[in-house]
This record gives structure tokens, sequence and C-alpha cells, in this order.
């Protein structure tokens, strides 16, 4: 796939591949400034490019707007939407791969395809009949919808790479099958394991749809609670462009450790919907 | 394990009674179904529900009675001129930003695809856009976007293009909100094809070379054919998400101004969640999901014949 470029080709595809980066990063770039400017500066009819940093903002957001009670909202139905979706997904990755069960993983196609807001319709009346709109469970539960087909999928790749010849081996000592899986296949597919847990938190964490509408006051989740900060009018740029850095610098850290798979995993589950 | 005498393990194997060896008789079964109980529970029995819902008219409230339509939403739906609009808008949203992400997206696998000594990094850098929380790109671009104060004006003045509305004017908001997504997706899109231009055989480009073809010519009769499996499934996939378009356009205009940016998802999310019409809401749900399969479908019959 490699052609022998000249020397200026290259610098003028590097010029062109620079110019492209220059765009896709300008909006983060114009993000993290705003966030450091006062408010003076950033409703300057000329935009200010060099200032003297303040954190202002981010205390704003932090102390006024209980940033964190969202921050520890939107962990727990990460981590708990991540966890189950674990529990149910890799045994269930787990015989897919290894009983080519390739029908079973059809379903992922619906939840690909169907708009999440056809399952919530339908969700919100159910929990609101329950009264557990507002609950971390109707959150949680809602959440798997991303996070269980996810893990399934990324898991399936990972546990096909595993060779046979382990388990019969682990069989052939005495093992049970799923004595086999506890003991000598999940710890194989650790790092699988990893991605998948960290892709399903990054779109836990990312969705709106869901927690905007099953989420109550004392349950909101870091993206509703910027949107309604938004939407009451606010005209404190600095304040939403420090809400902004705030809800992306954690995901940006996170997908750091799995670059390699986030193709996959976007290919895969559905990031919107 | 090496403590174990050898008698547990023959009795252990698979003939023998219990709990272990009936869980190892039927783990194609058992192992699955939880996930598959609960993915049933979660997904299929609201989809089978929401089809209910659409044959009835009825609201969110308890209070009011609910009553059986039959197509009576559904007819509601195809005499509703903002139904139409807003099939209209998802079209012309899905139109202008899939296709511009699938050649911008194409060039850039190919600038990619080269050998380079930062890949890693740069690679990371595509990344951004997609991985970010919808809710925070929306503010993002809806702040550069300001007629008044947003830096994009800035730089249009610079280039003396002048000003724009952005988002304020109806005829312009649709291509605003497109640009978003055809910031944040053409990542995706050349991620992709990039992966399917690294899974090439290199003879087919050696073979081309030795026989002289011109950089063009490889491409056209070499690269383009091969590259066909990855440009479906980046097709596919961003037409299907495209229709879907609903957190970046709900938190930037709320389907305004007016309903000039009210896509079939954002106007179902209004007719369900601010008007509380459940049953017409599923209807259009329900003509949603029938738009973006058969489109799905549609492209797969494609990518057959292609």
């Amino acid at each position: 796939m490699s052609g022998r470029e000249s020397p200026l080709r290259a610098a003028a595809l590097n010029a062109l591949l620079g110019v492209v980066i220059l765009i896709l990063l300008f909006p983060f770039a114009w993000m993290i400034m705003m966030s450091l400017k006062t408010q003076v500066q950033n409703t300057a009819a000329t935009p200010v490019w060099l200032f003297t940093p303040v954190l202002d903002n981010y205390r704003n957001v932090i102390e006024r707007n209980n940033f964190l009670v969202f921050t520890k909202n939107s962990l727990i139905v990460a981590l708990a939407a991540t966890s189950i979706g674990m529990v149910l997904g890799l045994p269930a990755a787990y015989a897919i791969a290894r009983f080519k069960q390739r029908g079973l993983s059809l379903w992922i196609l619906v939840s690909r395809i169907i708009p999440y807001i056809t399952f919530l319709l339908p969700l919100f009346l159910v929990f609101t009949r329950l009264g557990m709109i507002g609950s971390y469970a109707a959150l949680i539960a809602s959440h798997l919808i991303i996070t269980l087909p996810l893990i399934v999928w990324i898991t399936i790749a990972f546990f096909e790479d595993i060779p046979t010849d382990l388990e019969e081996a682990a069989l052939v000592d005495g093992s049970s099958r799923a004595g086999a899986f506890v003991r000598i296949i999940l710890p194989l597919v650790a790092p699988g394991m990893v991605t998948a847990g960290i892709l399903a938190m990054i779109f836990s964490w990312n969705q709106f749809l869901f927690s905007l509408i099953l989420g109550g006051p004392n349950t909101k989740t870091v993206p509703v609670a910027v949107f309604n900060f938004l939407s009451y009018g606010s005209q404190d740029y600095g304040a939403i462009a420090a809400a902004a850095v705030l809800i992306t610098l954690p995901i940006i850290l996170l997908s750091l450790t799995v670059q390699r798979y986030i193709v996959k995993g976007l290919t895969a589950g559905g990031v919107k919907g | 394990m090496s403590l174990a005498p050898t008698s547990t393990s023959a009795r252990r194997r698979p003939s023998g009674r219990g709990f272990s060896a009936w869980l190892d008789r039927h783990l194609r079964w058992v192992f699955p179904l939880p996930a598959v109980l609960a993915l049933f529970a979660l997904t299929i029995l609201p989809l089978i529900f929401n089809l209910v819902l659409s044959t009835q008219e009825r609201s969110v409230s308890t209070a009011l009675p609910s009553s059986f339509v039959g197509w009576g939403n559904y007819t509601a739906a195809l005499q509703d001129p903002r139904f139409w609009n807003s099939v209209k808008l998802m079209f012309q949203f899905t139109l202008i930003a899939v296709p511009a992400q699938m050649l911008l997206g194409l060039g850039l696998a190919l600038l990619l695809s080269r050998n380079m000594r930062a890949s890693g990094l740069v690679r990371a850098v595509v990344l951004l856009p997609m991985i970010s929380t919808p809710v925070a790109v929306a503010l993002i671009w809806a702040l550069m976007m300001d007629p008044n104060l947003g830096v994009l004006n800035y730089f249009l003045q610079t280039l003396g293009l002048g000003r724009s509305l952005w988002l304020a004017d109806a005829r312009l908001v649709i291509p605003a909100l497109a640009l978003v997504d055809i910031w944040q997706w053409t990542p995706l899109v050349s991620l992709i094809l990039l992966a399917g231009l690294q899974t090439m055989p290199d003879e087919p480009f050696e073979a081309a070379r030795i026989d002289g073809a011109s950089p063009w010519q490889v491409f056209r009769f070499v690269t383009w054919p091969m590259l066909q499996p990855a440009l479906f499934a980046a097709l596919t996939l961003r037409l299907i998400d495209a229709l879907k378009t609903f957190d970046i356009i709900e938190v930037m205009t709320q389907g305004g101004p007016g309903n000039a940016s009210e896509t079939l998802n954002v106007y179902a999310y209004h007719t369900g969640f601010e008007f509380l019409r459940v049953g017409y809401t599923a209807a259009l749900l329900t003509l949603l999901l029938v738009t973006v399969a058969v489109v799905a479908v549609g492209v797969n019959l494609l990518r057959r014949r292609a």
C-alpha cells in the first residue's frame, strides 16, 4: 500500500494533513480558551487570542451548579450499567464465539438500527407506572440497552482469538466447562474486558436522551445537567465552555487507553439514538 | 488443581449428575440466556409495546382513557404537514452530511494511510470528535456559530465573506447542523476506510506499478474495487445514524427556528415528551424505524450488486 513519494509531494500532503488536524482540533482548542477567559474577553467583538487564563469559570460551574453531584450520578450509572453488562454479556459472548451462534448476535442489529426514543417511550410509560422515574434503577436499565450489546459484540472477537486447546486441556484435567470459563478463559480475555468496559463507560457517560427523560432531580447526569444549565438562558459563555471541557476531559483520557479498539466499538454498538 | 485426585475429575465429566454437569451440557443456551432475556425485556418488548401504542389514542396521563384507533395515528401522520416537513428535513440533513463525510473521509483515509512517523498521535487526534459527548459538541459549536460573537463569523469576515446567521437562519440551519455532523463523523468514515486500506494485499499494487499505472489508475482500478466492503460498511453506518440524529439538533436548536430543523426524530420527541401525545408519537417512531430499515436494507442490496 506504500508508494514512493517525492519530497515535494510528501511535504504538500503533510501540510494538507496538518490543516485537517487543525480543523478537527480547533473546536477543542477554542472551548478550552473560552473556559479560561473572562466574560468580557468572551464577548469581545473581535476574538481575544492572547490572555491571562483565569479559573473562575471552572469554580463557578463546580461550586454553583453541583457539578460533582452530577458527576457522581453519571459515574454510578455508567459503572453499574457496565458491570451488569459484563456479568450478562461475557457468558453470552463466550457461548456465541464457541458455538458459532451467529443468529444470537442479531439483536445487535436491533439496538443499532432502531432509534433509542422508540425504546424510550414504552420504557417511560412502564417506569412511570412503576414509580421508577428518577431512580438509578431506571437509568441503569436503560443504559444497559447501550452497554450490553456493545460488550457482547466487542468481546466475541476476543473470545474467538483464544485457541480451544486451552479449555480442552482444562476439561481433561477435570474442570467443568463453566469452571474453565471462569478460571482459564476470562483471565485470558482481560484485555478485551478492559476495552469493552471502557467503551461501554464512555457511551453511557455520553448518553443524553435516556438520562434526560428517565432521570430525576437527584439522578441527573452530567450531560443533562449541562443541557439544563444552557436552556435556562445562560449567557455565561465561559461557564458553558468550562462545563463542556469538564464533560469531555474524562472520556478523552479514558479513550486514549483503548484507542485501537474504538472504531470496532463505534461500528458495533451505536453511539447515538 | 494438581491437588485434586483423579477420581474426582472422572466423576465430574459431563456424564455426571448435579448442577455443574447439567450446566456443562446446556452451556450453549444457559450462558446467553440472561443477556437474551435482558435485551428482550429492554428492546424487543418495548418495540412491540410501541407498535401497540401506535394504534391507540393515548396520553401519558393515566387520568385520560385510552382508546383503540387502529391506523388512525398513521393516517393522521400522513396528513400532517409538520410530519412531512420533518421527513424532508431528515433527508436534507442526511443527504448533505453523509456524502460529504464519505468524500472527506476517503480523502483523509488516503492521507492517513501513508507511512508517517507520528501516525499513532495523528490517529488519537482523529478520534477526538467522535468520542466527545454530543451535548458538549453541540454546546461548543453553538457558541462558535453565535451570529454576533461566534468565532466562525469572525473567520468568515476575515476571509471577506460577510457574516452568517448560522442556526438562526431557517434556510441555513440544516446545512449548519450538517456541518457539525461532518466534523464529528468524518473521522469514523476515514478510520473504517483506513482499516480497509491496511488489510489490502501488496501484490496488486506492485503489479500495477510494474505495469506503469498512474496514481489515479492505481486508485481507480486497484484500490477502489478492493475498498468497496469498507465503503459500504461506513455508508450503512452513517446513513442509519444521520437519519436518527437527535442530541446535536435538540441541544443546538430544539428544532428551530420555527420548525426549520425539526427532523422526524426531534418532532417525535416533541410530540411525545412535550405534548405528551403517546399514540401519535409511537406511530411517528414506527414510520421513522421503517424508513431507517428500508434505507439500511437498500444499501445492503446495493452492496450485493456491486
